[in-house]
């Protein structure tokens, strides 16, 4: 299985060869491959419908694979293809998944072949299977092949189809590496792939100029992001010589002084990274904009799996984080303001899939304040129940999309298929659809017993009871952010409800000749729906806290799984809690404002409720009119929500102007002149050169030998007299 | 099986490369002489010839696997260095002949003199790398020249090759002489013609300094003339030119490659003592060389003698390697060699079939837009090209980054500094061979002059020269230890400069 690695420079990079006895994982590598598998699959398909529509290009007509009765092989068979990789994958890590032993103590490292092994660097292509890797793979797998056979439905009809099948494959198989990974170079090239993916799916419809560039916008900013995530790793090969998880956090407390400036430093650069993939503050601004791919993809990518990637990274680097309490206050300041400030510009968004993506935005937000104040089993947590709803969500605006694009087809005029300002009473058209996106509501609302409840819940309490840890340096400042984190969920349970009654309640503001066509989803889109509402309902089940459990909440002791996910985590979070206890001192029992857990996770949940009741009154009395006929929000703080908080008018007028600037000089300047004018003075001065040299070149012998002579004279006399 | 001449048997074990192939060169003159011109073009001739150099090749492997030698005294060396550029050569002349065969036929030479001369011209570069002897190297640079010269001449019909053949004569009878009043110049200062006993008398400093330095000084033209280091090269553009192609191809690789390894056989095993004396005039030699080659080939708009110009540029490259004079060196060299012979007969069989076995299509207007009417043939052409000029990834670019590594053990940083940049020159020429391949549109009149279809020796030639290179490129390792491995039986006895 190992070549090209030595078993012993496999054992200096720490690898845990001794753990493979504790338990045999079955075919982990697999799981990687398969999506690959179906990336190629899927994309020897694409090429052959290329090769079509290129020919029929040539020919001047259009290509349509639709016109027959029956679309061609290369639209047929990724209808197979793609989720079926995905199921065979899902399969194959629920079946690791049960056979991972519970008090496994020491991750599991599968390696396969030395990738990059030169001098001091050895890195080992390797599988690491710990709790926190198969928790992260059961969510890729298992929502991902939800959101696959969603697409069936969605894309069905796409030209481009066999394309983005290979493509989300494709995105499946990196973030695979990305988190299965076993080291931090490993997972960067998950990083990296995920980020192709997201860039070549965001302008998937690349004829678009708009969708094409909001692909390279999220690209670029994640290239800032990714500056941060490269020197991290090279500050930390610098002190460990390795990049492979298993020595660095082992060695990290020995190695580090808590609190230090490398280890602030490389946390400070780690999150740097995280927020670029994750869409966290300042570099937030191209997630809304990466709506403009297909709507399974901003549930996949853009919602459930990708954008997590940060957190997953903060979480899996949480011994890094618990030994620099400042870098763990900037992260949750960063997540609770990103939560704030998102969920404030969701409230005054019209774009159904806007909103939620400044909602993903405001929810990742939360995760980051997870895993800032050291709950990472909590920030965890969130991620799975928010891949749960949130792409549940996703996908109900798909089919709402799917269901206005046809209408629009039929009505009078152009007619925006994503405004909500478009829609409203869509209930009696679409009851599926808006029963599910309700219970998704409700969840993300944090409504006591839905998903949502129990993770946010755990969050802000966390939030709370560390403010209250005894010698905890930031707890005034996290009060603050826990009282910021209560106002951004009751925002939360605001926007939300405003998106449902925009959308399904009150009078249909279709248009006449379009609403006739509005319709349900087929199956192949409603069944997902189906699945993922079940999971929003009972998600949150699988991690209900100990103070819960006998309460209300817990329904006095009856709900099964009580702290089940922190127990599962435990191996993986137990290091970095230690630390964070030695640091802080054990954590409160008691919020900044009185009052235990019990009472605020009541508190927060009738709050939710009220604010979604009054939510519903409030928006369901408001007359909207079609968006043609309005012009957005007045008043002042309005329209500065609504635009986004001009966050890109600032970075247009402080970054992109002067850069451009700046280069506009560089090329009529420097390049253009001086450089260009350098070159070509070197280029013709060697042909001048050249064509002087090769005049003597006369094709006379007697030339020649008079040449060979001189130059034997020359050597001759260089040697004597020299 | 150690060496040691004690019997008359040892004699023939040490020479059995050079008699098969004087043998079998033989057989193939006397088979051409018996065969009817009528018969047909020859080709099994060069079928014959091939045979001939595959067993050379395997009784060379025996020697390099199972034979040593006892003492270093003997006129013929049995090391790895010779055995190893015996194989260069064997592989040259192999893939001249390849790329002859449809060449010889089209153009109605005579095909068992044609190829019966590249065999005993062969014999005559083996004696080169082999000889522990001034006056060996003399006869064999003889038994190459006189084959090549009438190689140079041998399309009768063409006045260019029939120019090129009288002209390559006389320049090269002229520099023979300075090269043997310089073997005589060192036979009077030490006493012997025996590049060991000439050593020794170096180091005992017994040599009469005013006739040695002379000496030395003459040694050095007569080798910088074989292998075209500029300002001895004036003959190279119009021979090579004049030539027939294929006869281009074995000049510019193997001629050039027989006359480095006894360059630095000589200057660095037997003249090591001098190293002051000589290492400055053949490092203005070195710079002069390179730069020069590589600024005239800017210039020239026939591909034939671009390429002609670039092998003066490679020439240059490898006399860095003498001037560096160490183990690194001399494996690199080793190494360059190899790679050179690939790449530089690879390129030419490109010419051959773009000029329809012919001189026709020589100009590089005639390669616009072939890269788009034949694909194969473009990418690897491009690949050949990109190769020559150095770029990483390929086999050129390992190479040349070993003779650098040499260069730098005996820090030679400005030598270096000429190399790299004019290295650089050099991707503009070999570059804009790839632009008119792939960016410009066909010559006017092209398809009707369009290459013919490659023959399938050709082909296969190709195929393996560009596997080979890319390979090398990439993986390395196995030809770099072989190489470093015979370079250091070079010196592993004669000890000298650190």
């Amino acid at each position: 299985m190992v070549t090209g690695v030595s078993a012993a420079s496999l054992a200096s990079a720490g690898m845990a060869v001794q753990a493979a006895a504790e338990w045999q994982p079955i075919l982990p590598g697999l799981i990687v491959l398969l999506p690959l598998l179906g990336f190629v699959l899927n994309g020897i398909l694409a090429l052959q419908s290329a090769r079509h529509s290129s020919a029929a290009l040539r020919e001047g007509r259009d290509w349509d694979p639709f016109a027959g009765a029956r679309p061609p092989a290369t639209h047929r068979l990724p209808t197979w293809i793609g989720p079926g990789v995905m199921g065979l994958a899902f399969a194959l890590a629920l079946l690791n998944f049960l056979g991972m032993p519970a008090d496994l103590h020491d991750p599991v490292v599968v390696p396969y072949w030395g990738w990059i092994v030169t001098g001091d660097l050895s890195i080992a292509a390797a599988i690491q299977l710990d709790q926190l890797s198969m928790v992260m793979t059961l969510v890729v797998t298992g929502v991902g092949f939800l959101i696959h056979v969603f697409s069936v439905g969605y894309m069905g009809r796409d030209p481009g189809y066999p394309r983005y099948f290979a493509y989300l494959n494709l995105f499946v198989f990196f973030m695979l590496v990305l988190v299965l990974g076993s080291g931090f170079a490993t997972m960067f090239v998950g990083w990296e792939g995920v980020g192709l993916c997201s860039y070549l799916l965001i302008g998937y419809w690349f004829s678009d100029r708009e969708k094409s560039d909001a692909g390279k916008k999220a690209f670029i900013v994640n290239r800032i992001g990714d500056v941060g995530f490269l020197l991290a790793m090279f500050l930390l090969f610098n002190g460990f010589g390795t990049l492979d998880f298993i020595p660095i956090f082992a060695g990290a407390e020995n190695h580090f002084a808590a609190g230090g400036v490398t280890i602030t430093a490389i946390t400070l650069l780690l999150l740097l990274g995280a927020a670029g993939k994750s869409a966290q503050l300042p570099l937030h601004i191209w997630l809304p904009d990466a709506m403009a791919g297909p709507t399974p993809v901003s549930a996949l990518i853009h919602a459930a799996t990708m954008v997590t990637a940060g957190v997953y990274m903060v979480a899996r680097s949480s011994v890094l984080f618990a030994l620099a309490p400042t870098s763990q206050a900037v992260v949750a300041g960063v997540g609770v303001l990103t939560a704030l400030v998102a969920a404030t510009i969701a409230m005054q968004q019209y774009d159904i899939k806007k909103v939620l993506a400044y909602s993903t935005v405001s929810q990742l937000g939360f995760m980051f304040m997870a895993v800032g104040v050291g709950a990472f089993t909590a920030g965890i947590f969130h991620l799975v129940t928010h891949a749960f709803f949130k792409a549940l969500l996703f996908l109900g605006a798909g089919a709402v999309i799917h269901a206005m694009h046809d209408a629009a087809h039929h009505g009078d005029g152009h007619l925006d298929e994503q405004d909500m300002r478009n829609m409203g009473g869509l209930r009696k058209y679409m009851p599926v659809t808006c029963a599910v996106m309700w219970i998704a509501t409700l969840a993300i609302a944090g409504i006591w017993p839905f998903a949502g409840f129990f993770s946010k819940d755990e969050i802000i309490w966390y939030t709370a009871a560390w403010a209250g840890a005894e010698s905890n340096p930031f707890g005034q400042l996290y009060a603050v952010y826990w009282g910021l984190a209560l106002l951004t969920a009751l925002l939360t349970a605001f926007y939300m409800t405003r998106l449902m009654v925009m959308t399904f309640h009150g009078a249909n503001r279709t248009g006449k000749a379009a609403s006739s066509h509005l319709h349900e989803a087929p199956n192949v889109m409603t069944v997902p729906l189906i699945v993922l509402a079940v999971l929003s309902v009972f998600g949150g089940w699988i991690n209900v806290p100990n103070a819960l459990s006998d309460s209300f909440a817990g329904l006095w002791g009856s709900l099964p799984m009580t702290e089940w996910l922190h127990h599962w985590l435990e191996p993986v979070t137990h290091t970095a809690a230690e630390i964070q206890v030695a640091g802080f001192g054990e954590a409160a029992h008691a919020a900044p404002a009185g009052g235990g857990e019990v009472a605020w996770a009541l508190i927060s949940t009738v709050a939710a409720a009220v604010i979604v009741a009054a939510a519903v009154m409030f928006v369901g009395r408001r007359k909207y009119v079609p968006a043609a006929q309005d012009a957005g929000p007045r008043g002042a703080l309005p329209r500065f929500v609504y635009n986004k908080w001009y966050f890109d008018e600032l970075y247009d007028a402080v970054i992109v102007r002067p850069v451009l600037a700046l280069s506009r000089w560089c090329w009529k300047a420097i390049d253009t002149v001086v450089i260009d004018g350098f070159v070509n003075f070197t280029g013709n001065f060697a042909r001048l050169a050249g064509w002087a040299t090769s005049l003597f070149q006369t094709g006379q012998v007697n030339m020649y030998a008079f040449v060979l002579t001189l130059g034997v004279l020359f050597v001759l006399g260089a040697a004597v007299f020299l | 099986m150690l060496l040691d001449y004690s019997s008359s048997f040892h004699y023939v074990m040490a020479l059995l490369p050079e008699l098969v192939l004087t043998v079998w060169g033989m057989v193939v003159l006397i088979a051409g002489v018996s065969r009817k011109q009528r018969e047909g073009p020859g080709q099994e001739l060069g079928w014959l010839a091939l045979a001939g150099l595959a067993l050379a090749a395997v009784t060379n492997g025996w020697l390099y696997s199972g034979v040593s030698e006892a003492g270093t005294g003997a006129m013929i060396a049995v090391d790895r260095f010779r055995l190893f550029a015996n194989w260069v050569f064997i592989l040259g002349a192999g893939m001249a002949i390849v790329i002859s065969l449809s060449y010889v036929a089209r153009q109605r030479l005579q095909a068992g003199e044609y190829y019966s001369l590249i065999l005993f011209a062969v014999v005559g570069m083996m004696f080169m790398g082999s000889a522990r002897d001034l006056m060996m190297i003399f006869l064999g640079l003889e038994l190459m020249s006189i084959g090549i010269y009438a190689l140079a001449g041998f399309n009768r019909r063409d006045r260019r090759s029939a120019e090129a053949g009288l002209k390559y004569f006389l320049l090269g009878a002229f520099a023979s002489g300075f090269l043997l009043f310089g073997i005589a110049l060192v036979y009077g200062a030490a006493g012997s013609t025996n590049i060991t006993a000439v050593a020794a008398a170096v180091q005992d400093g017994t040599t009469v300094a005013g006739l040695m330095i002379p000496g030395v000084a003459l040694l050095a033209t007569g080798f910088a003339f074989k292998v075209s280091a500029v300002p001895f090269h004036m003959w190279v553009p119009d021979v090579y030119e004049g030539a027939p192609t294929p006869v281009t191809a074995f000049m510019a690789a193997s001629v050039k490659a027989a006359a480095f390894v006894a360059f630095l056989r000589v200057f660095m095993v037997g003249l090591d003592g001098l190293y002051e004396q000589w290492a400055n005039i053949l490092w203005w030699i070195a710079a002069v060389t390179m730069v020069a080659g590589n600024v005239i080939a800017l210039v020239q708009s026939s591909v034939k003698r671009m390429l002609a110009y670039s092998s003066i540029a490679h020439g240059g490259y490898l006399l860095v390697a003498i001037v560096a004079a160490n183990d690194t060196a001399a494996s690199g060299l080793l190494f360059y060699l190899l790679v050179y012979t690939i790449m530089t007969i690879g390129a030419f069989a490109v010419v051959v079939t773009v000029g329809n076995q012919s001189e026709a299509n020589a100009r590089i207007e005639d390669y616009g837009g072939l890269g788009w009417r034949k694909p194969v043939l473009g990418v690897l052409m491009t690949v050949l090209l990109l190769s020559l000029a150095g770029f990483p990834g390929t086999a050129g670019f390992i190479a040349k980054y070993h003779l650098l590594l040499g260069a730098a053990e005996s820090r030679l940083w400005y030598l270096i500094v000429i190399l790299v940049l004019s290295t650089v020159v050099s991707y503009w020429y070999y570059l804009r061979v790839a632009w008119y391949m792939w960016m410009k549109e066909a010559p006017p009149g092209a398809d009707s002059a369009d290459p013919a279809i490659t023959p399938f020796a050709t082909r296969i030639v190709l195929v393996v020269s560009v596997a080979i290179i890319i390979l090398a490129g990439i993986f390395p390792d196995a030809v770099l230890e072989l190489a470093a491995g015979s370079a250091e039986s070079l010196r592993g006895v004669a000890g000298g400069r650190q």
